[in-house]
This record gives structure tokens, sequence and C-alpha cells, in this order.
């Protein structure tokens, strides 16, 4: 019984006006203090031929043995001054183009799950291929989610060596957005992605100004990086490409349990492969990532929801402002296994923290189970989280219009304000719900006591069915085929 | 008198966690004279044993378990083969070789297991992470394990295990093969031939007891 589906709105980001601050000017400088210290006195782990060299020639003492690098603070400050501040992240369609300018803040979907609730069983199962386009065509449609974070769910019936590269098609297919993948993790993969996305936009220089993808790597906390990530980047940066390395530090085990400590870590492991980059490619977009937690003390498991992850997502932009450079937050992780009051719990609280200090992206929405079951309705739902945020973080005006003094005086006690003219030109500003249930209780009883997740469910469903995406060229198609069958074949020549 | 007091110290150094005294405390013991046996049997086994318990009744937490069998260990390593030796007549629920796949990096689930294991009394050798199939079955040609237990984390990983099992297979080798990690499932643990799979580590023990037929199985 599921209606027409209206035409997709613009991408909406969220203009924080409301403002927090957890660490104060003083904690950042501590921080930030810290941070250079552990750079230059425990140095990082960099297992790269190459990225130690380009280390050893700008001057950082570099231990081949242990592939460690220390990094004197000249050369970490000189490097991180040479970042953009602010640049775009491109979109197969222009128009979805997103401007990393400092003021507003950028959702995207989670990424790399393992399974997927089925949309029409209900019941969780291993993810696919189709998984991967269906997901990023609900994003497509989605105008809270401004980019595709992912994949989202991992392509399981595809052949694990050139699975990052199907992953990326399906993305692309599926969505005229932004694409970020984590899973680019060796340089041989980033050159075949940086192929499939010239294929797509038609040229070296285009893609510099219009880069439809870019890279998220993993770090190695405590103060470490991996290898094949590092190359990928390097390969990006090379072709104007944005890359960013997320840290994960979990307290009391690969972070210091006091949350200061954690946010040292937090810094370093994210400087350390942005200085990399800037000292191969100056100048080179890159950004900071990070996904700070605390241990579950029982399991050890990776918590995606507690006090300490909310202030900690808050608190590290503070540090990224220092340095002038956007942040992706993670965000939305939350360790339900079902869309429920656990969910919005976290996913609500895990969210607005990053907000109010102005971070530029958010990643992101719609996993379950510490982002390994993918559920279409807890994507639509975390939208839904995101632009309740949206609007609380805009904050209250106050201006002669907006107190409406005379209109009070005018209406007078006793009165309402119904009909006025000040009402209609005010109401289409007040926040208006896409699933949350407002019906009335005996509406709600007759219905079989539909709630949010059934009407998330109908929407999905219906842009499933409905919804097309600004289809790719046959020809630029042909050309995808062509990349991915040569991958398939050096692969294949590899092992 | 002079016993007493080193027999509590030991107890003390494993209860508390006292990683950096460890050594010192079983070198001064033995120094004295005392039976590596009784070390291990009075001394160091029992505080283990009870932040096991204390964990499993929610009074301990994981950090402090882990240093607990960590101290353990270099109370083992350092005094080296009289305590390894002394180990080896103790009635232990069997050897465990742990290691995360090749390929993948992800190591604290892997060393949870580890650490919950050994407080359960199974000898545990963790080979690290990133580990080569043929590393796996070199280690337990040599160390003779009664169970392997292999974590993959990544569903572009978990293939390894299957190699794993596979390789040993080959070589003739025979031992129980556990498996464990974000992607896997029983139905997993079924396809590639593996013995057993547990989805954390307090039902990792309970399977590696099983699987060895070691005290409460
Ligand atoms: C922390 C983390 C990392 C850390 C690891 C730090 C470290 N030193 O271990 C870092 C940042 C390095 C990392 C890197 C990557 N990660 Co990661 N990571 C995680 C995360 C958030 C938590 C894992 C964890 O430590 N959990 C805590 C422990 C206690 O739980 P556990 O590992 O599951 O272990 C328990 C059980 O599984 C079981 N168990 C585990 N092993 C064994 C073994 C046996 C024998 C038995 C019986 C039981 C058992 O018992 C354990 C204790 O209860 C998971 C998400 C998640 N929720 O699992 C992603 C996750 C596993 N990572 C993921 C990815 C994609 C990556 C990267 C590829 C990302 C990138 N672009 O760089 C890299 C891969 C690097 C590599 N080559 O391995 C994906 C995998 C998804 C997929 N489709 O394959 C996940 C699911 C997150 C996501 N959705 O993106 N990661």
């Amino acid at each position: 019984m599921r209606g027409s589906l209206p035409p997709r709105g613009p991408i909406r980001p969220i203009r924080p006006r409301l403002g927090l601050s957890i660490l104060g000017a003083d904690g950042v400088k501590s921080i930030h203090e810290a941070a250079l210290e552990v750079l230059a006195r425990a140095g990082v782990r960099f297992p790269s031929e190459r990225a130690l060299a380009i280390l050893a020639d700008a001057g950082c003492e570099v231990d081949r043995r242990r592939q460690v690098a220390r990094i004197p603070p000249d050369v970490a400050m000189v490097a991180i001054s040479r970042a953009p501040r602010h640049f775009t992240l491109g979109a197969r369609d222009p128009a979805d183009s997103l401007s990393l300018d400092g003021e507003h803040c950028y959702l995207s979907t989670d990424g790399c799950g393992i399974e997927v609730y089925d949309l029409q069983a209900g019941s969780p199962r291993r993810s696919t291929w189709e998984d991967v386009y269906r997901s990023a065509l609900v994003a497509d449609y989605l105008d809270a989610i401004a980019f595709y974070w992912g994949p989202t769910v991992s392509a399981q019936d595809v052949p694990v060596a050139i699975r990052p590269l199907r992953e990326l098609e399906a993305a692309f297919l599926g969505t005229s957005k932004h694409v970020q993948p984590e899973t680019i993790i060796s340089a041989e993969v980033a050159r075949w992605c940086v192929e499939m996305a010239l294929a797509e936009v038609g040229g070296a220089e285009e893609l510099r100004r219009r880069p439809i993808f870019s890279v998220m790597q993993c770090a190695l906390d405590p103060l470490g990086q991996d290898g094949g990530s590092l190359e990928a980047s390097l390969v990006a940066a090379e072709h104007g490409i944005p890359t960013g390395f997320m840290p994960m530090p979990m307290s009391c085990a690969t972070a210091p349990a006091t949350l200061a400590g954690n946010l040292v870590v937090t810094t370093v492991d994210a400087l350390a492969p942005l200085i990399l980059i800037q000292l191969a490619y100056p100048g080179a977009p890159v950004f900071f990532a990070a996904a700070p937690t605390v241990m579950d003390l029982v399991t050890g498991g990776y918590t995606g929801g507690s006090p300490e992850d909310y202030l900690l997502g808050g608190a590290f932009n503070e540090v990224c402002l220092h340095y002038g450079l956007p942040l992706s937050m993670g965000v939305m992780a939350t360790g339900a296994k079902l869309p429920d009051w656990q969910a919005a719990l976290d996913n609500t609280l895990s969210t607005i923290m990053p907000v109010l200090t102005g971070t530029a992206m958010l990643t992101g929405a719609g996993l379950l189970n510490g982002s390994k079951i993918f559920s279409f309705q807890q994507l639509i739902m975390d939208c839904e989280i995101h632009s309740v945020i949206a609007r609380v973080s805009e904050g209250i005006r106050v201006d002669p219009e907006m107190l409406a003094t005379e209109l009070i005086c005018r209406i007078g006690p006793g009165g309402n304000y119904l009909a006025d003219p000040h009402t209609l030109r005010h109401l289409r500003a007040i926040w208006r719900p896409r699933v949350v249930d407002r019906s009335p209780y005996e509406a709600w009883d007759r219905s079989g006591r539909r709630g949010a997740f059934e009407a998330a469910t109908d929407l999905a469903k219906t842009i499933v069915e409905q919804h097309r995406p600004r289809p790719v060229e046959p020809s630029v198609r042909r050309e995808w085929d062509r990349i991915l069958a040569a991958a398939a074949r050096q692969a294949e020549a590899g092992n | 008198m002079e016993r007493d007091k080193l027999l509590e110290e030991m107890y003390r150094v494993v209860y508390d966690g006292e990683v950096d005294r460890a050594a010192l405390v079983a070198e001064q013991a033995l120094a004295s004279g005392l039976d590596p046996l009784d070390c291990l049997k009075l001394g160091f086994m029992p505080a283990l044993e009870r932040v096991g318990e204390e964990f499993g009744r929610g009074e301990k937490f994981l950090p402090e378990l882990v240093a607990a069998g960590e101290a353990m260990q270099r109370a083992l390593a350092v005094t080296g083969p009289q305590l390894a030796a002394a180990r080896r007549d103790l009635p232990t629920p069997g050897r465990v070789l742990l290691g995360t796949v090749e390929g993948d990096i992800h190591e604290i689930g892997k060393r949870i297991v580890g650490s919950l294991l050994m407080a359960a009394g199974f000898e545990v050798v963790d080979l690290g992470v990133d580990v080569p199939a043929r590393t796996f079955l070199e280690r337990t040609r040599e160390l003779q394990p009664s169970l392997v237990g292999l974590s993959a984390l990544l569903t572009t990983t978990m293939v390894r295990q299957r190699e794993v099992i596979e390789v040993l297979r080959q070589a003739g080798v025979r031992v129980q093969v556990m498996v464990g990690g974000a992607p896997v499932t029983p139905s997993w643990a079924e396809e590639i031939g593996a013995d057993g799979y547990a989805e954390d580590a307090s039902s990792a023990v309970a399977l590696a007891r099983r699987l060895t037929g070691g005290p409460g199985s």
C-alpha cells in the first residue's frame, strides 16, 4: 500500500549555530603539546619503506629495523601548515559536491558491515554486492546523507582480489553522491580506483577539481600505521584525491584508560600519516578522522556508545580546529542489535556532541551491533536523528520579528495565533517528522501499532522499488568492465 | 614462616597483577630453596584462579585479569626451565596455540581469549597477528598443542582460516581447531571443517574445555 515517492531533494547538511567547548583553550594546548612530544620522543611505526624514506629525507630520525620514525616538532608543524584548510569532496553529479568550508557538517553512511537485515525477510544474512548497490541507492535518496562511506556492507559474493573495486562500482552505480571507501588498503587497489574515477570524470585535471571519491584509512593504534594503507594514500594524494586516517584508540586496550590520554594517542595517530602525506605531496587535501572509544570492561568489546565516547567524539574536533583542518568523526556506532531504545540513545548523543563542536563530517548512519549489521530502517531512523540535531543545533534566533512583541500585544490575553500571518510566515521553520510516530492512540492501535520502524520499512521499500539514481554512461561502464578484468588478471598473476 | 611469607608474596603479585615485580618474586622464591611445583601450586596458580572467579562474578575487570595472567607469564618466563618443567607435571587442561590469521592485524579479541584461557588453567602460546598458515603448521609440529585457535576479524581474511585447516590436514597433523572473530559464524566453522566456534571469550573457554575433554567439559 505504498504511495509514490516524492522526488529526491538536495543534500541537507547541518549548519550549527550552537557551540560547545569541552576542553577549552588550555586543554587543547596541553593535548597538542603532549602529541608533539610523543611524536618526537616515542615516534610512530610506519611499516612502509617508501614512507620511511620520505620521513628520513625530511629530517625525521628513522629506525629502519623497528620501522619507527621520530618526528621533530618543527617538521610536524611545517608539514601540517601546508595542508589546505578548505577543499571539495566532488561527486558524480556536480550538484552533490560538498564544500569542506568549516561551516557545514555532513553525514555519511557507516561502512563495512558484515550482515544485513534483509528488507523482505527481516532476518540477518551475509551481505552481497546487491546490498552494496541497494544501500547506496537508499543513501542517494535520503537528503540527510551527504556522502556514501563504506561500502556500507561488504560484497562477500565477489572474489576477495577485486572486491574493493566491485564495491566501488556498486557505490557509484547506486549514488551520484561522493563515495569514501575504507577498503583501499594497497597501492595497486588505489591505482585501479583512480582509473575507475578517471573513466567517469574524463581526465586527471577534472578529477583533481572534482574528486568523486576519497580514501579513509585506519591507523594502527597506539602510535602505528598500516603499510599498505599508507602506500594507497600516497597514490591517492598524487592524484589530488583527499585522504584521511582514522585512529580508533580504545581506552584500556590501545590507549590509556584516561580520556585526555586517549586524545593524545588519537591526535598522534591522526597527525602522523597526515604529516607524511604533506611531506610527499605538499598541499594535497587531507582530513582528520577518528573514532576514539573506551573498551567494555567485561567483554573487551568496542562499546560504540558510552558517556566517554560522547565526550571524546565532541572533544577531538576542538583539537583539529587548532590545526585548522576538517575532521570526520565516527558516530552512530551503536552496539544495539536492533533499531531500538539503545540505538537511539547512542546515536543521538554520539552525533550531537561533534556537531556542537563544529565537526565537518560524521560517519556514519545505518549499522547496528558495533558496525557489523546493516539495517535499512536504522539508516532512515538515523537520518531522522540527524534532522532533529540539525534543528536543535540551529539554536534560537532573537530579534524583533522573532520576539513578536507587537503580535503578542495585538492578540492579547486569551486569544490564539493559529491563523495569524506571523504564524503562516514562520510555521515551515518548525521541524516535522518523517518517521517519528505522532498519531493519536486509537489511530495507532487500529493501524496495527505501526511506529517509526514500520514507517521506515515502507520508505526503504519504496525507495528501492522506485528511486533511480543518475545513471552511469554505458561507455564508462564498459571501461570499468575492462579495468575490473585487468585487475582480476593482475591478481591472478600475482598468486 | 619465611616460606609462608614468600608464598603470600607470590599470591599477591599475581592477584594484584604486578607485572613488573612478578619475576623478581619468583626468583627470590627459588633462591630461598622453595620447590618450583609448590611455587606454582600454592603461590601463583591459586591467585590466577581467584582472579578468574572474581572476574566471572563481575568483581574484577578484564584489564585486571590480563594483568594477573601477564604477571604469571613473567614469573614462568624469567625463572625459566625449572618452573616450566614443574608446570608440565601439573595437570593442565592443555596447551592452546593462538593467532590471528595472515593479512589481519586485529589482536584485541584474540588476546582476551588467551587471557581467559590462561585464567582457566590452559597453557597459552600466542603467535601474534598476521600469522601465515605455514607458521601455524610449523609451531603446531614443534609445540604439539591440544588445540589451535584462529582469529579473523575481516571478511577478506576469514578464508585464511580454511587455508590453515587445509595445510594442517594435508601435512597429516592431527590437532583440534577452533575459530572465532567478528565475521565468523557456526555455519562458516562447519563449512571449513573447524572443530568448534565461539562468539566470545567465555564461550571460547567452555569450547576449549569441551574439545580437550578437560574439567568442566
Ligand atoms: C578495533 C578495530 C580495529 C583496530 C584493531 C586494533 C588492534 N590492535 O587489534 C584497527 C584500527 C587497527 C582496525 C583496522 C582495520 N579494520 Co577494524 N575493527 C575494529 C573494531 C572496531 C573492533 C574489533 C575489536 O577489537 N573488538 C573487541 C574484541 C574483544 O572483540 P572481537 O575482536 O570480536 O573478539 C571477540 C570474539 O570475536 C571472539 N574471538 C575473537 N577471536 C577469536 C578466536 C577464537 C579461536 C575464538 C574461539 C574466539 C575469538 O572472542 C573475542 C573476545 O570476546 C571492529 C568492529 C567490531 N565491532 O568488531 C572493526 C572491524 C573488524 N574492522 C574492519 C575493517 C574494514 C578494518 C580495516 C580494513 C579498515 C581500514 N580501511 O584500514 C583495517 C584492517 C587492518 C588489517 N589488515 O587487519 C571491519 C571489518 C568488516 C569487514 N567487512 O570485513 C570492522 C567490522 C568494522 C567496520 N564495519 O568497518 N580495526
